[in-house]
């Protein structure tokens, strides 16, 4: 029973502690902690649209700490989300701008597919050189993140831009994620159809994980991958299946941020939501639920970092910050487990004395 | 022909300019890893050297105009040991999965260099007014053909990172430090047998890792950067790299690092280079990266890599 | 001054565990002490805390007469104590020279010359033959060991500590090893032998002090004790060193091995023209020194190493080309000889390790979907029949279960299996003598009913005990096949081990 408890406690230590090297921060720089925090809290509820907002930047999130999440269990590291965001996102729009005739269902559903194979083959490939030739998944997914950058640079760039320099053209209305009721309802937030994909994402990822074969296999693969070979499972395939599927999952991340949250892609940009999902991946504990909670946290930290900003002076990359130092200490939990099993000695000492238990 | 042997004159001190940080970073991370510690972070460390150097001119190259990139360069140095401790504990001390650290340290260096470079000036960029001023090596840079090479139109920096380079050899292959440090990568428990203090080698090698990347950095603003602009560009994953296709060994490192410099520098003076012209810029672009691919695939096989690396030593075992 | 070394009331915890409890073991100069006890009985914590790896909570420690603190293993060195692991701590990409020196360097620079010229003259002197400037990795596993010696020789120890030296070694080599450490008494040192043997220790120890689960059960003179005695003191009850076996006919061939080479990890021939059969009803054992081809045979026949050439028959269809699972399927049980990285997942619970080959068929999965509850009933039921012992029944997570009970619980899935061929390896390594003599019954209840049983065993008592015939192995060769009936003496098969074949013996 005490198991459970431990995650969350490391989780949430961790975000205690963030917060506070963010306050220490925050005075550093001259600033006032409290009304920092007040601005920055308060920015992501403060108005139906700003909350919208709050789950619209989570959307995103969502997926790609899902996507970092699932690699984790199988004992891999993805740290290549941004770039099959990217590709996803690349896939997405070129469907959009250049198939706009079709009817609203067809061509999101085509949009969705593009996304989701763009985003799986750009998985797949560090996959297969994990898989086959050892190579370390961290290094060949950063080079697989470069080479996209360029890869929509370009595509984008020489193809798509109708005129602008450094976006893509904006996407016509049948094509986008949004929709002009909830936009309306929400008084112009950018929340859309993407928190439905995301929601689903959250609701499969978690079937698989827990219910079906390919998710023991993969989770036996994450945990000991000798006694995985010595079971009959292909570990070179779930391996590739893996980081196909985190792939994927980065890549709908992609449909959702540019084809929802905002209306196009601009280029130059490697896009921070993919190294965000690592630290979403981990404060929830690569759980599905928990991932999505803690993108909900992040979305809500970054839904106000500007209106903190515009009212205090301290730069928005507070945010980033506080959410950097979150996952360092999410990394040594063993730290907090460390003051959390003191505090729970400490209170059994208390007991002890307070019924006039044994001596020292 | 003279040509070609021109252009290859006029961007040989972009490419070195280019390898310079990289094999510095690189080299930081043979002294990480050959201690046992894997040093993902060495991108955020670069990012660290890069602001602190970069802060540092600007604040005295008004003042002390002759020593302001010189200290620069010490304070960057400083800057990344001290960032360095933040992985070191982890790793060591609470043996934390060293990939998460290191990612930590990545966006932790990300952040709050922009974080305290925005309540410096403004955009976050801090711009420096004069880099090192090249300078041709009297003598050698007389001889023909390697003369204008390698001895004309050289930062002074290049010179010290390859003194560097020269004693790490030195250091890790001729002496007992390098002999013990080299054994915690290896078989740590053998080193704690044989009476060598496993913790303290590996907070020593992975102090030298953030120093020299954040020399690296520093490099990096003083020579060809010239403003901070919150980004090293992923060339503290490529010192990566450069790390797996050298081997883990110096020559190789030096080797590797070299390559990647010159792949870089042609990607991006492809528009000067009339042979190029024809080649599509985007294959230009990503020639380095996929070739980092292709060099990894090669390499990654048959692994010559410290055997220890990455695991969290335990004395208190069985 | 009769004792060199005094460690007295010595305790030392480990989360949940009392690995020394209130110790006292004293060394006299010139002798060797054997400490005799089972696996985990605290023999190699006590010694760590003597060598300086561990520290203890309680006591006190005489070097010489004098109080000392240990603090490290070069605060050990400094007093003359070294310690020859059983774990060799060599760095196998250094040279012999780099290893021995490693710590006592001579200076910030190395002089490798001059330090590999004194290895050379001590190893002379000891009779110890030694390069100094091999890789490790290129020498031998006695040679190794014998690196391991020099390495305390060489930073002047008067006291050396063995910690189960003899487990890697051919009955040669440990003749050999007993000559050194004759030599090394005749040079002065005093030597404490650790270890399980009881033979080892009526052959060369003086005295012998037996501790059992942490405490001391007392010291005796080796010459006037006799093997039972010691054995019982080691187990604290009588132990039956024979197991009941009523003899069989053994039926039809099960599992046939013909001709089969197979490439080790150096990339050299592991096992070479090897051939082999089981059959059903008898248990097979393969008896051999570790290292001599046994790993690559059990895993050529099981799937986890390519076979180069020859073929694996099961009851009559080759399967060396088929996958892992084919070959689970074609019906191979392996209980695996190291359980925690092969035989189980530390993080999945019991019913998930119970379903691990058979977590994809009917009923335990249908369409891609596990069937949870079939896979806890299946849990519960081997629990129960097997004895496993686990704090939340199927729900344990493996980690949580002791080192016997993991094994049981291995035993239990593979035997549940129902296979024709059952392969075992090293089944009771680590175990209490309760485990042992239980899995030892379950195997022979298995050959019982008809299964055939490969047992490969570094134990040769075990392989004695279990085996209706015995094929003996070295350097990846099939020397000599016997039928185990009372003609077997023990020495032809140690000889065999070290590669003599039965007529060129003497």
């Amino acid at each position: 029973m005490k198991k459970d408890y431990t995650g969350i406690v490391k989780s949430l230590g961790a975000v205690l502690l963030g917060l506070i090297a963010g306050a220490i921060l925050m005075v550093a720089i001259g600033a006032n902690p409290f009304k920092g925090f007040f601005f920055l809290f308060r920015g992501g509820i403060q108005s139906i649209e700003r909350f919208g907002n709050v789950f619209a930047i989570a959307t995103t999130l969502i997926l790609t700490g899902l996507s970092v999440a699932f690699a984790f269990r199988t004992g891999l590291f993805n740290i290549g989300a941004a770039g099959q965001m990217l590709i996803g996102g690349l896939c997405a729009t070129v469907v959009g701008l250049s198939f706009d005739s079709l009817p609203r269902i067809i061509l999101l559903l085509f949009m969705f597919v593009a996304a989701l194979l763009g985003g799986a083959i750009w998985g797949i490939i560090p996959g297969l050189l994990k898989a086959r030739f050892n190579v370390h998944e961290v290094v060949a997914t950063i080079m697989m993140n470069w080479i996209a950058y360029w890869v929509v640079y370009y595509t984008i760039g020489n193809y798509f831009t109708a005129g602008l320099e450094t976006e893509s053209a904006t996407l016509p209305a049948v094509a986008q994620l949004r929709l002009p009721w909830l936009t309306k309802l929400l008084n112009g937030s950018y929340l859309n159809l993407g928190i439905v994909i995301s929601v689903l994402a959250v609701i499969v990822i978690k079937f698989i994980l827990d219910r079906t074969t390919l998710g023991y296999e993969l989770k036996a693969v994450g945990f000991n991958r000798h006694a995985a070979r010595y079971a009959g499972i292909k570990v070179n395939r779930s391996i590739i299946m893996s980081m196909m599927i985190a792939g994927g999952l980065a890549g709908l991340a992609g449909l959702t941020y540019y084809t929802g949250y905002s209306t196009n892609i601009q280029i130059g940009i490697l896009p921070n939501q993919g190294f965000d999902g690592i630290a979403v991946a981990l404060l929830g504990a690569t759980s599905p639920w928990g991932v999505f909670f803690s993108a909900s946290f992040f979305g809500l930290l970054h839904a106000g970092k500007g209106f903190m900003s515009a009212n205090t002076g301290i730069p928005p990359q507070i945010s980033d910050t506080i959410i950097a130092i979150i996952i360092y200490f999410t990394a040594t939990s063993l730290f907090i487990e460390k003051l959390w099993k003191k505090f729970k000695a400490g209170r059994a000492e208390k007991k002890k004395i307070s019924t006039g238990g044994d001596e020292q | 022909m003279k040509d070609m042997l021109d252009i290859i004159v006029n961007i040989f001190p972009y490419a070195i300019a280019f390898t310079v940080p990289l094999l510095i970073t690189a080299l930081g991370g043979l002294y990480s890893e050959r201690s046992g510690v894997v040093n993902i972070g060495l991108e955020g460390l670069m990012v660290v050297g890069f602001f602190a150097g970069a802060v540092t001119i600007k604040a005295l190259e008004v003042a002390i105009p002759n020593f302001s990139i010189v200290i620069g360069l010490v304070v960057g140095t400083v800057a990344g040991v001290i960032f360095s401790l933040l992985h070191a504990f982890a790793s060591i001390n609470l043996r934390a999965d060293q990939v998460i650290s290191g990612t930590a340290i990545n966006m932790l260096a990300g952040a709050l260099t922009v974080f305290l470079a925005r309540t410096i000036t403004g955009s976050g960029n801090i711009g420096i007014r004069l880099g090192i001023v090249r300078w041709d090596v009297p003598l050698l840079s007389k001889i023909p053909v390697i003369g204008p090479l390698f001895f004309s139109n050289t930062y002074y920096t290049t010179w010290i990172v390859l003194i560097i380079w020269g004693l790490s050899w030195f250091l890790l292959y001729k002496t007992s430090f390098g002999l013990r440090l080299r054994a915690c990568g290896e078989h740590p428990h053998a080193a704690a047998s044989a009476g060598v203090n496993v913790i303290r080698m590996r907070y020593i090698g992975v102090m030298f890792s953030g120093g020299l990347a954040g020399l690296g950095g520093a490099v990096m603003i003083a020579t060809y950067a010239g403003e901070f602009n919150g980004t090293v560009a992923g060339l503290g994953f490529l010192a990566l790299a450069a790390l797996i296709f050298g081997q883990w060994k110096p020559l190789g490192i030096l080797g590797a690092a070299f390559f990647f410099g010159f792949a870089r520098t042609i990607a991006n003076a492809s528009q000067v280079i009339p042979q190029f012209e024809s080649f599509p810029p985007l294959v230009l672009k990503i020639f380095p990266y996929v070739v980092t691919l292709i060099a990894l695939v090669l390499f990654s096989k048959s692994s010559k890599a410290p055997k220890a690396s990455g695991q969290p030593f335990d004395l208190s075992g069985k | 001054m009769e004792y060199i070394v005094e460690m007295l009331g010595i305790r030392k915890e480990f989360p949940g565990v009392l690995a020394n409890d209130d110790v006292t073991v004293r060394l006299k100069k010139g002798e060797i002490l054997a400490l005799l006890g089972e696996n985990g009985a605290g023999k190699s914590t006590l010694m760590s805390i003597l060598f300086g790896l561990f520290h203890m909570d309680k006591g006190k420690i005489k070097v010489r007469g004098k109080e000392v603190t240990i603090h490290n293993p070069n605060d050990a060195n400094d007093l003359g104590i070294g310690m020859v692991h059983q774990h060799f701590q060599l760095v196998q990409t250094f040279t012999v020279t780099e290893n021995i020196i490693m710590g006592v360097e001579d200076g910030f620079v190395l002089d490798r010359k001059k330090a590999g010229k004194k290895i050379k003259e001590l190893s002379v002197q000891y009779g110890l033959n030694i390069n100094p400037d091999e890789k490790i990795e290129d020498i031998s596993v006695g040679m190794q060991q014998r690196v391991e010696i020099l390495k305390m020789l060489y930073r002047n120890a008067e006291v050396l500590i063995f910690d189960e030296p003899t487990a890697v070694l051919t009955p040669q080599e440990i003749h050999e090893l007993m000559g050194i450490m004759k030599n090394l008494l005749k040079e002065g040192k005093s030597i404490i032998l650790i270890t399980h043997k009881l033979k080892e220790i009526k052959e060369i120890a003086d005295r012998c002090t037996v501790i059992r689960r942490g405490k001391v059960i007392g010291t005796v003179e080796v010459e006037g004790t006799s093997t039972q005695q010691m054995a019982d003191m080691m187990v604290g009850r009588e132990v039956s060193f024979t197991v009941d076996k009523e003899d069989r006919e053994a039926g039809d061939v099960v599992l046939e091995i013909d001709d089969l080479s197979v490439l080790n990890n150096r990339k050299t021939m592991g096992l070479k023209n090897f051939s082999l059969n089981v059959k059903r009803g008898e248990i097979m054992g393969i008896a051999g020194v570790e290292g001599n081809g046994q790993t690559e045979l059990v895993e050529a026949i099981t799937g986890l190493r390519k076979v180069e050439s020859g073929s694996v028959r099961i009851l009559g269809r080759d399967i060396a080309k088929d996958s892992i699972r084919k070959r689970n399927e074609a019906g191979i049980a392996h209980i695996p000889e190291d359980r925690q990285k092969f035989g189980l997942v530390m993080d999945y619970s019991l019913s998930e390790n119970f379903a691990l080959k058979s977590y994809y068929q009917k009923p335990y999965s249908k369409n891609g979907l596990l069937n949870q509850e079939v896979m806890d009933n299946h849990a519960d039921k081997i629990i129960k029949d097997f004895d496993v012992r686990a704090g939340r029944g199927s729900k344990s997570p493996a980690y949580a279960l002791s080192g016997g009970n993991q094994q049981k619980a291995i035993l239990g899935r593979e035997i549940d299996l129902d296979t024709d061929l059952l392969i075992a390896v090293q089944p009771t390594r680590g175990l209490d003598v309760g485990a042992i003599e239980y899995i030892h019954k379950r195997l022979v209840e298995q050959r019982d009913a008809g299964k055939a049983v490969l047992l490969v065993s570094l134990e040769l008592d075990e392989i004695l005990d279990l085996s209706d015939r015995i094929a003996v192995v070295n350097s990846g060769e099939l020397i000599d096949l016997v039928v185990n009936n009372d003609d077997i003496d023990e020495n032809d098969i140690g000889l065999m081990m070290a590669g003599v074949k039965r007529g060129e013996q003497q």
